[in-house]
C-alpha cells in the first residue's frame, strides 16, 4: 500500500492548476477576454473612412452628411429618420448599449493605400469600434481586408464590385450596396423590352476591378437575351478624352454601347459619345442605344443633359415613395437643402444597421455584432423586404432600373425609376462569385 | 479608310489641345528658362473662366411657389435666368453660347492671372534650380485646383456647346467619299480650326511685330538685348501672360468636349511635356508639330486592329514615342541645340 503525501511546493501547485482550470471559462466569457477598443466610457466611437478630397470628394461630402444625420438619430437627436420607419425597434434613440454614439473622420482619397492609412489610424489611435464609408470597390476591398486583421467590423459605402462580398469577402466585412451581378441581372429584362434580342453591343469599360466585374455580368445577361458582344475594349481609369475609343464604334456595326465607367469616368465618357452622334444614331435598321449599368444621380448631374433617355441601374433613388425613402429625404432635405444620393442613402443605413446589430446583440464585439446581423431580416430601409445574408454578408434588396429624365424639374431631377427589379430575380447563390468569410476576428 | 480618317480626325483635335499648352510651356521656357507644372492649372483656370462667366449668365432670379413643396417639405423654387428674364430671345441666346462669350472674357482674366503668376512668385526663381522651380510652380497647381475645387466642388461641370455647333460633320462627303462614313462632331472640327488660329497668332505676335522681335532676341542673347537698354523682364513677363492666355482658351475652348473639372489641368500637365521634350525643348514649331503628332499617333494606338497585335500598346505609346525619339534626337525633333543642356 503506497503512502499519500503531499509537500508544501505540491500543494501551491495543484492548487495553482485547479483555479486556472475553474476560472477559465469565466475568463472566456467575461469582459477581461477583450476585443479590439471594447468601449468603457460613455460613448462608442464609430469611423467614417470617406473620399474627402480627389475625384468623389463631393459623394465623400454626402456619405459624411449622411453619417451625421445618422449619428444624430441613433443618439436620438433630429427628427429620427428612418429609425421611425425601421423594422428593427431595438433601438431607442439613447446611443447603442447605453454609450452614445460619436464619430471620427478619414479621408480615403479613393486610393487604397490612403484609405487604408486613414482607416487604421482610426482604429488604432482615436478608438473606432467599426469603420464605415468609400466610394470604390478597390479601396472597400482594401479596407475590408485591414478591418479584418484589426478586428474590427467594416460596414462597406458605395462598392459595386462583385468581389467585395465574392472572392474578397470577408467575416468582419458587409455590404448593404448591391453589386454588378445584381445590376446585370436587373437590367438584362428591361433591356430585352425596349430594345430587343437582336443587338450588338460594344463595351467600353474601366480597366480596374469594378470595371472587369461590370462588364463580365452585362456580357452575361446581354448575351443570354441573345444580343452579340462585338467588341469589349478597356480604357485606362481617368482617360478624359475617350473619343479615341469612340470612333471605332462609328462605324464597328455594334447598335448598343454599354459604359463601364463610373464617376468622372462616366460623366466623360457618355458626353463624349453623346457628341459623337450615337444616341441619335440608327444603325442596321434600329435606333443606337447607350446602356450606362451604374448610375450615380449625382455624378450624372455632371453629364447634363446627356443622360436623358439613357438606361441604368442604380441602389436607391430619392423620389422613392416608400414611408422609409420619404423619411430619410425629409430628415436629409430638411437639414441640408437638397436630397440625399444613393450614397448618401447605403451609408445612412450602414450606421443604423451597425446600430442596431450592436444593440440586439448587446455587445460591440465583432463576432457579436456580426451574428446579429447575419440573416438578419428587415424592412423601412428604402428598399423594401431586404436580408443580410448570412453566406457572404451581401445585403438582398430590389434594385432600381432608371433612365435618364427628359424633362428634369430641377438639377437633382435627373433620373426616373422605370422598374424596381424585385429582389428574387437578382438573387443568386452564393456559391456562384466564390470567396471564403472565414472566421471572425475579434481582434484584442 | 473610313476608321482611319476618323482617327486622324480624333489626333487632330486630342493634338490641338495638346499643341495649345505646350505652346505655352515652350514660351514660357524658352524666355524665361523655367519648368512651369502650374501650366495644367492655367487650362484649367480657363475651362473655369466658362464655368464662372455661364454662372453669371445664368444668375438666377429664385420664386418661392408656396403651392408645390419639395420631397423634404419646402417650398419648390421657380428659377428663371435673369439674362433672359431681362433680355427675351436674346438673353437665351447669349447662355446658348456662354462658351464663345467666355473666350472675350478669358483673355484679360488669363492675361492678368499670368502676369500676377509671374510678378508674385515665378520671377523668384529665375535664378533657382530647375528641381526648385518644378516643386515651386507644381505646388501652385495643387493650390490653385483645390481653390476651384473648393468654389466649384470635385465633381464634373457640364458645358454644352452652342446648339447650331453640336451636330455632326460629314466630312467624308466634303471630301468626295462615300456621305456617312466619316461624321464628325462639329464643335471638335471647331476647336482644331481654333487651335490652328491661336497658333497662327501666336506665330505672328513673336515674327511680324516689333515686341516679338525683341522678345525673340531676348529668347537668343538675354544679355546683350538688356544691354541695349531694352526692359526685357518686363516684355517677358507680358509673355508670361501670353502664355496663360493661350493655355486659358485652350481650356474654354476644350469644355464642351470634356466638362471642366478641378484636376483637369493634371491630366494635361504630364502629357504636354512630353509633346515638348519629344518636339524638342524651347522649340515652338516643335511643340506645335509634336502635339499634333501625338495626338494622332495616340488616337491610332487605340484602334482594336493595333490593340489586337500589341494589347494595352494604347496606355504606354506617348512615352514610348518620346523614349525612341530621346535615343535617336536627344534634342527632340526640333529641339535646339544648348537649351537644357547646362
Amino acid at each position: 500500500m503506497s503512502k499519500f503525501t503531499i509537500s508544501r511546493r505540491g500543494l501551491l501547485k495543484s492548487t495553482a492548476i485547479a483555479g486556472v482550470g475553474i476560472a477559465a471559462p469565466t475568463i472566456l466569457t467575461s469582459r477581461a477576454w477583450g476585443y479590439t477598443n471594447e468601449p468603457t466610457g460613455g460613448t462608442v466611437t464609430f469611423g467614417f473612412n470617406v473620399p474627402q478630397t480627389g475625384a468623389y470628394a463631393d459623394e465623400g461630402a454626402d456619405e459624411l452628411r449622411a453619417y451625421q444625420l445618422a449619428v444624430e438619430h441613433i443618439n436620438g437627436e433630429g427628427d429620427g429618420g428612418m429609425l421611425n420607419t425601421f423594422s428593427s425597434k431595438a433601438l431607442r434613440g439613447n446611443g447603442v448599449n447605453g454609450k452614445k454614439v460619436v464619430f471620427v473622420t478619414g479621408d480615403t482619397q479613393t486610393k487604397s493605400d490612403a484609405a487604408r492609412a486613414s482607416a487604421k489610424r482610426m482604429i488604432e489611435k482615436d478608438g473606432a469600434v467599426m469603420i464605415t464609408g468609400g466610394s470604390s470597390s478597390g479601396v472597400a476591398i482594401a479596407v475590408q481586408g485591414l478591418c479584418q486583421d484589426a478586428g474590427v467590423i467594416f460596414m462597406a459605402g458605395l462598392t459595386h464590385s462583385n468581389d467585395t462580398t465574392g472572392k474578397d469577402k470577408r467575416a468582419n466585412g458587409f455590404r448593404h450596396f448591391f453589386n454588378t451581378e445584381m445590376s446585370g441581372a436587373a437590367l438584362g429584362p428591361v433591356l430585352e423590352k425596349e430594345f430587343g434580342k437582336d443587338r450588338v453591343a460594344y463595351h467600353l469599360t474601366a480597366d480596374y476591378t469594378w470595371g472587369w466585374s461590370q462588364e463580365g455580368s452585362i456580357k452575361k445577361y446581354s448575351e443570354q437575351l441573345g444580343w452579340q458582344t462585338q467588341a469589349a475594349v478597356r480604357t485606362p481609369l481617368g482617360a478624359g478624352d475617350f473619343s479615341q475609343y469612340i470612333t471605332p464604334v462609328l462605324n464597328s456595326g455594334a447598335d448598343v454601347l454599354v459604359l463601364n465607367h463610373y464617376g468622372r469616368d462616366m460623366v466623360n465618357s457618355l458626353t463624349q459619345a453623346v457628341q459623337f452622334g450615337l444616341r441619335d444614331k440608327q444603325v442596321n435598321g434600329k435606333d443606337f442605344a447607350i446602356v450606362v449599368p451604374l448610375y450615380s444621380r449625382l455624378m450624372a448631374q455632371g453629364a447634363g443633359e446627356n443622360v436623358k433617355g439613357i438606361y441604368g441601374s442604380t441602389n436607391w433613388h430619392w423620389s422613392l415613395q416608400d414611408e422609409g425613402s420619404k423619411a430619410f429625404v425629409s430628415s436629409f432635405g430638411k437639414k441640408y437643402g437638397f436630397p440625399p444620393s444613393q450614397a448618401a442613402h447605403t451609408t445612412y443605413c450602414q450606421a443604423l444597421l451597425y446600430a442596431d446589430a450592436a444593440q440586439r446583440a448587446g455587445t460591440f464585439r465583432p463576432s457579436g455584432v456580426g451574428a446579429a446581423m447575419e440573416g438578419f431580416k428587415f424592412d423601412g430601409l428604402g428598399n423594401g423586404p431586404t436580408e443580410y445574408r448570412a453566406d457572404d454578408h451581401q445585403c438582398f434588396k430590389d434594385v432600381l432600373v432608371v433612365k435618364g429624365k427628359e424633362n428634369p424639374t430641377s438639377k437633382f431631377d435627373v433620373l426616373e425609376v422605370v422598374e424596381i427589379t424585385p429582389r428574387a430575380q437578382v438573387e443568386y447563390p452564393a456559391s456562384l462569385l466564390g470567396g471564403e468569410l472565414g472566421p471572425y476576428n475579434d481582434g484584442a | 479608310m473610313d476608321d482611319i480618317l476618323l482617327q486622324i480626325l480624333n489626333g487632330l483635335d486630342k493634338g490641338g489641345a495638346y499643341a495649345l499648352i505646350a505652346l505655352g510651356l515652350t514660351i514660357i521656357f524658352g524666355t524665361l528658362g523655367v519648368v512651369n507644372f502650374a501650366h495644367g492649372a492655367l487650362f484649367m483656370l480657363g475651362a473655369f473662366c466658362a464655368v464662372a462667366v455661364k454662372s453669371l449668365l445664368g444668375f438666377e432670379k429664385v420664386v418661392l411657389d408656396p403651392t408645390k413643396l419639395t420631397a423634404w417639405g419646402t417650398p419648390v423654387e421657380i428659377r428663371t435666368p435673369y439674362i433672359e428674364a431681362w433680355f427675351g430671345d436674346f438673353g437665351t441666346q447669349m447662355l446658348n453660347f456662354s462658351v464663345p462669350v467666355s473666350i472675350i472674357i478669358a483673355i484679360p482674366v488669363m492675361l492678368l492671372v499670368g502676369i500676377i503668376m509671374e510678378r508674385g512668385l515665378i520671377r523668384h526663381f529665375y535664378k533657382r534650380p530647375h528641381a526648385e522651380q518644378i516643386l515651386v510652380t507644381f505646388g501652385l497647381a495643387i493650390v490653385l485646383q483645390e481653390i476651384v475645387k473648393s468654389q466649384f466642388g470635385a465633381n464634373p461641370i457640364p458645358q454644352p456647346a452652342p446648339e447650331i455647333a453640336k451636330g455632326m460633320v460629314d466630312f467624308g462627303a466634303m471630301i468626295g467619299l462615300q456621305a456617312g462614313g466619316v461624321v464628325y462632331p462639329a464643335w471638335r472640327l471647331i476647336y482644331f480650326l481654333f487651335s490652328l488660329l491661336v497658333i497662327g497668332a501666336v506665330f505672328s505676335f513673336l515674327q511680324f511685330t516689333t515686341f516679338g522681335m525683341v522678345v525673340r532676341a531676348g529668347m537668343a542673347d538675354r544679355e546683350t538685348v538688356g544691354l541695349l537698354g531694352i526692359d526685357i523682364d518686363r516684355r517677358f513677363t507680358i509673355v508670361f501672360g501670353i502664355a496663360a492666355v493661350v493655355a486659358g482658351l485652350a481650356g474654354v475652348m476644350y469644355t464642351p468636349i470634356l466638362s471642366p473639372d478641378y484636376h483637369m489641368g493634371m491630366d494635361f500637365l504630364v502629357l504636354s511635356f512630353v509633346v515638348v521634350v519629344v518636339g524638342g525643348m524651347g522649340s515652338l514649331p516643335g511643340a506645335v508639330v509634336a502635339g499634333f503628332l501625338l495626338g494622332i499617333v495616340q488616337s491610332f494606338a487605340s484602334m482594336n486592329e493595333v490593340k489586337a497585335i500589341i494589347p494595352g500598346i494604347d496606355q504606354i505609346i506617348i512615352y514610348l514615342i518620346a523614349v525612341v525619339i530621346l535615343l535617336v534626337r536627344p534634342r527632340g525633333l526640333m529641339g535646339r541645340k544648348g537649351v537644357m543642356e547646362q
